[in-house]
C-alpha cells in the first residue's frame, strides 16, 4: 500500500479518478460510449479528443523543462502554425485535394521549426535565461499570426484539412490518433535511447554535462524545437477543428496550462527528472477539469480558481523547505540538499 | 617551463584598471542612454513624418494613456532588480476594479473602497513574498499561482463589465490640471509621477534601495554581508502587489468601469517596459528613470502607429518583440564586457 502511495503517478491518478467520478453524479450516462456514424461517441472520447492539443504542448514542455528551461511562446506558435495553413489553404485552387494539404502542414509545421530554433538560438547560444528569451516570441509571435491573417478570422473550407482536428480513423478521434503518436515517440526517443538520460543530465547541471563530454548546447536548441514542432500541430489541430484561424483564441494562456500540466505530473520546474507519462496525466486531468466545469453548469473561468489552488499546494509539496517545516518536526530528520 | 617566480606585469594590469576607471559609469547607463536615443530618434521620426505629432498635447496624452502601466511598472523594477519577477500583476488590476466597481455598486462610501482594494493587492503582495521567500518557490511559480487566483477571484464575483457611477471616482477621472489653452493632464499622470519620484528617491537614497540592489548583484553576499535579504525581498512583492493594485484603481479611473478581463497581458507590457528601460533582467542594475523612458517607448509606438492609420494594432506587438530582443541583446554585451 504504501508502495502505492509513493508512486509518483499515483496522485494525478487519484486526482483523475475523483474528476471522473464526480461527473458521474451530474450526468448518468457520463462514461456510456457508443458507435454512431461509425465513430465513437461520449464524454470521455470527446475529453481525449480534447486534451489533443494540451497533451503535445505539454509534451514539448516537458522537455524544455526538463533541461532547466521554460517555453512561454508556445501559445503564440500555435497561433502562427494555424494562421499560416489557413492562409495557404485559402490560396490554394483545389482544397480538397490531399496533396496540397499536406504540402500546407508541412510548410506550417516548418516554420514552427524555424522558430523552435530561434528560441534555442536565444537560450543555449545567447546564454539568454529562457523565461525571457521565449517572452520576446510570446509578445511578437501573435502580432506575426495577426500579420499573416491581415486581423481576421481566417475561415477555411477543406475536407482533407479538417481531418486532422475533427476527423476520425477506425472509430477513432484523428487528433488523439496524433497525440498518442507523438507520445509513443516522445517515449520511444528518450526511454529507449540514451537521449533522455543526456537530457536528465543537462537539466541537473548543464556545465558538469559539457564536462562529461555532452553536447549540451546542442541537447537545449533541440528541446526547443521539439517543442515549437509540437505547439505547431497543435495548433493545427486546434485550427483544423474550428475550421478557421483565430490569431487571438488559439492558444491563449496555452502555456501556463502546460506548464501546472508538467508540475502536475510531478516534473520539478527546477530540470533534472522528467516524467513523459505524468505530463499526458496532467493534460487530461486539466482538460477534464474543463470540461467537468462545464457540465457541472459552472463558468469555465472559475476553474482558474481551482488551477490557482493545485499549482500552490503543488509547488508547495515540491518545496524541500516547505517539508522540513511543516512536516519536519513529525517525521525523520532528513539532509537538506541545496538547491 | 613556465616562469612562476616573475609576477605578472604590473603595468598591463593598471592599464586595465585604468580604462575600467574610465569605462565602467558608462556601461552603467548605456541601456538607459540607448533607450533615450532611441525615444529622441522616435519622437523625431512622428515630428518630421506626421502634421500634429510635435503637439504638447500628443507627448502629454502618452502619460495619460498610460500612467497605470507606469505605476505598475515602478513595481515591477523593484521585482526585477532583485532579480525576482511578478506575472500577477494584470490579475491584480482585473482583482482590483472588479472589486472597487462592485462595492461601489453596492453603495459602500468610495472613503472604505479605495482603502481596502489598495489592501487587497498589497495583502496579496505580501503573500506570494511570503511564500517565495520562505519556501523557496521560484517568483516565476509563486505569481503565476497569484495571477491564476487574482484572475479566478475576480471572474467569480463578476463576469461581466460594471460601469462605475459613484461620485468620488467620476469627480477623479476627470480632474484635469491644465497649463494653457489644450494642455492638461489627468490626475492619473500625477499620481504616477509622484508614485515614481518616492520611488526613484527610495532608490537612490534609502537603505531600504540600496538593499534591493544588494540582493539583485548576488543574493548570498547580501546575506553574509548581514543584510536582511527575506524582509527586503518579500517587501518587494508587497510593494508590487500595492503598485499595481493603485494601477488597477487608475486603471479604474481611466475606463470607470471594473471588468474580470481588465489588464491582460498587462504583465509582459510592464515587464517589456522595464527591460526596454535598461533594468537588468538577473537584478542588481537598472534606474527608475528607465522604466519610465520604457513605458514612453512604449506608448510612442502606439502614438506612432495610431498616426500612420494605415499600419494595424498587431504591429504594436511585432514591434515591442523587436525592441525586447534588441534590448535583451544589448544587456547581455554590457554584463558579458563588465565580467
Amino acid at each position: 500500500m504504501t508502495n502505492l502511495l509513493r508512486h509518483r503517478l499515483f496522485w494525478p491518478i487519484a486526482v483523475l479518478v475523483v474528476l471522473l467520478a464526480s461527473n458521474l453524479v451530474f450526468s448518468n450516462n457520463f462514461f456510456s460510449i457508443t458507435l454512431q456514424d461509425g465513430h465513437l461517441y461520449g464524454s470521455l472520447i470527446d475529453i481525449l479528443r480534447r486534451s489533443a492539443p494540451l497533451v503535445l504542448v505539454a509534451l514539448g514542455m516537458t522537455l524544455v523543462i526538463a533541461t532547466g528551461g521554460i517555453d512561454l511562446s508556445v501559445g503564440s506558435v500555435m497561433a502562427i502554425s494555424g494562421a499560416l495553413a489557413c492562409l495557404l489553404i485559402g490560396d490554394l485552387s483545389n482544397p480538397d485535394a490531399v496533396g496540397p494539404v499536406l504540402l500546407v502542414v508541412g510548410a506550417a509545421i516548418a516554420l514552427c521549426l524555424v522558430f523552435g530554433l530561434w528560441n534555442g538560438f536565444l537560450v543555449a547560444v545567447l546564454g539568454i535565461q529562457p523565461i525571457i528569451a521565449t517572452l520576446i516570441l510570446m509578445v511578437a509571435g501573435r502580432g506575426v499570426a495577426q500579420l499573416i491573417t491581415g486581423g481576421q478570422i481566417l475561415n477555411v473550407r477543406s475536407e482533407p484539412y479538417r481531418v486532422i482536428g475533427a476527423g476520425y480513423f477506425l472509430a477513432v478521434p484523428v487528433s488523439f490518433l496524433i497525440a498518442a503518436a507523438a507520445v509513443a515517440l516522445t517515449v520511444a526517443l528518450t526511454r529507449r535511447t540514451a537521449l533522455g538520460l543526456l537530457l536528465e543530465s543537462v537539466g541537473g547541471s548543464p556545465t558538469a554535462s559539457r564536462l562529461a563530454g555532452i553536447r549540451a548546447r546542442r541537447i537545449t536548441i533541440m528541446v526547443y524545437v521539439f517543442a515549437a514542432a509540437f505547439a505547431g500541430v497543435a495548433g493545427l489541430i486546434y485550427s483544423s477543428d474550428v475550421s478557421s484561424a483565430d490569431s487571438n483564441a488559439a492558444g491563449n494562456l496555452i502555456e501556463l496550462n502546460a506548464i501546472l500540466a508538467v508540475v502536475l505530473g510531478g516534473t520539478a520546474l527546477t530540470g533534472g527528472r522528467f516524467s513523459i507519462a505524468g505530463s499526458v496525466l496532467g493534460a487530461v486531468i486539466i482538460t477534464t477539469l474543463d470540461i467537468t466545469a462545464v457540465s457541472v453548469g459552472v463558468p469555465v473561468e472559475t476553474t482558474l480558481l481551482f488551477k490557482a489552488v493545485v499549482v500552490i499546494i503543488l509547488c508547495l509539496a515540491q518545496s524541500a523547505t516547505f517539508r522540513a517545516k511543516v512536516f519536519g518536526r513529525f517525521g525523520p530528520k532528513r539532509a537538506e540538499v541545496p538547491a | 617551463m613556465i616562469d612562476v617566480s616573475t609576477p605578472p606585469t604590473p603595468q598591463r594590469n593598471r592599464s586595465i584598471l585604468g580604462s575600467r576607471r574610465v569605462y565602467r559609469p558608462n556601461t552603467r547607463h548605456v541601456p538607459v542612454l540607448a533607450t533615450l536615443a532611441l525615444l529622441i530618434i522616435m519622437y523625431s521620426i512622428g515630428v518630421y513624418n506626421y502634421e500634429g505629432f510635435g503637439d504638447t498635447q500628443v507627448l502629454l496624452n502618452v502619460f495619460v494613456d498610460n500612467a497605470f502601466l507606469l505605476v505598475v511598472a515602478v513595481g515591477m523594477t523593484f521585482v526585477i532588480l532583485t532579480g525576482g519577477i511578478d506575472l500577477s500583476v494584470g490579475a491584480v488590476i482585473a482583482l482590483t476594479t472588479t472589486v472597487a466597481a462592485t462595492l461601489l455598486t453596492a453603495g459602500w462610501p468610495a472613503g472604505v473602497v479605495l482603502p481596502l482594494v489598495l489592501l487587497i493587492g498589497t495583502v496579496m503582495g505580501l503573500g506570494m513574498g511570503a511564500v517565495i521567500h520562505f519556501f523557496k518557490v521560484e517568483p516565476f511559480i509563486a505569481t503565476l499561482a497569484g495571477m491564476f487566483l487574482a484572475r479566478g477571484l475576480s471572474l467569480l464575483i463578476n463576469r461581466n463589465s460594471i460601469p462605475i457611477t459613484n461620485d468620488f471616482w467620476t469627480q477623479m477621472a476627470q480632474k484635469r490640471f491644465r497649463f494653457g489653452e489644450g494642455i492638461f493632464i489627468s490626475l492619473n499622470v500625477v499620481i504616477a509621477l509622484i508614485v515614481v519620484l518616492i520611488a526613484a528617491l527610495v532608490l537612490a537614497w534609502t537603505r531600504f534601495g540600496r538593499n534591493v540592489y544588494a540582493i539583485g548583484g548576488n543574493a548570498d553576499s547580501a546575506l553574509l554581508m548581514g543584510l536582511p535579504v527575506g524582509r527586503t525581498r518579500i517587501a518587494v512583492y508587497t510593494l508590487s502587489g500595492f503598485c499595481a493594485s493603485l494601477g488597477g484603481v487608475l486603471y479604474s479611473f481611466y475606463t470607470s468601469s471594473g471588468y474580470s478581463l481588465h489588464g491582460q497581458g498587462l504583465e509582459l507590457d510592464a515587464i517589456a517596459a522595464v527591460v526596454i528601460g535598461g533594468v537588468l533582467l538577473t537584478g542588481g542594475s537598472g534606474y527608475v528613470l528607465g522604466t519610465v523612458l520604457g513605458v514612453l517607448v512604449l506608448g510612442l509606438i502606439q502614438t506612432i502607429i495610431t498616426f500612420q492609420g494605415d499600419l494595424n494594432s498587431w504591429w504594436t506587438r511585432i514591434v515591442v518583440g523587436i525592441l525586447l530582443f534588441v534590448f535583451i541583446v544589448l544587456q547581455r554585451l554590457v554584463t558579458r564586457k563588465a565580467k
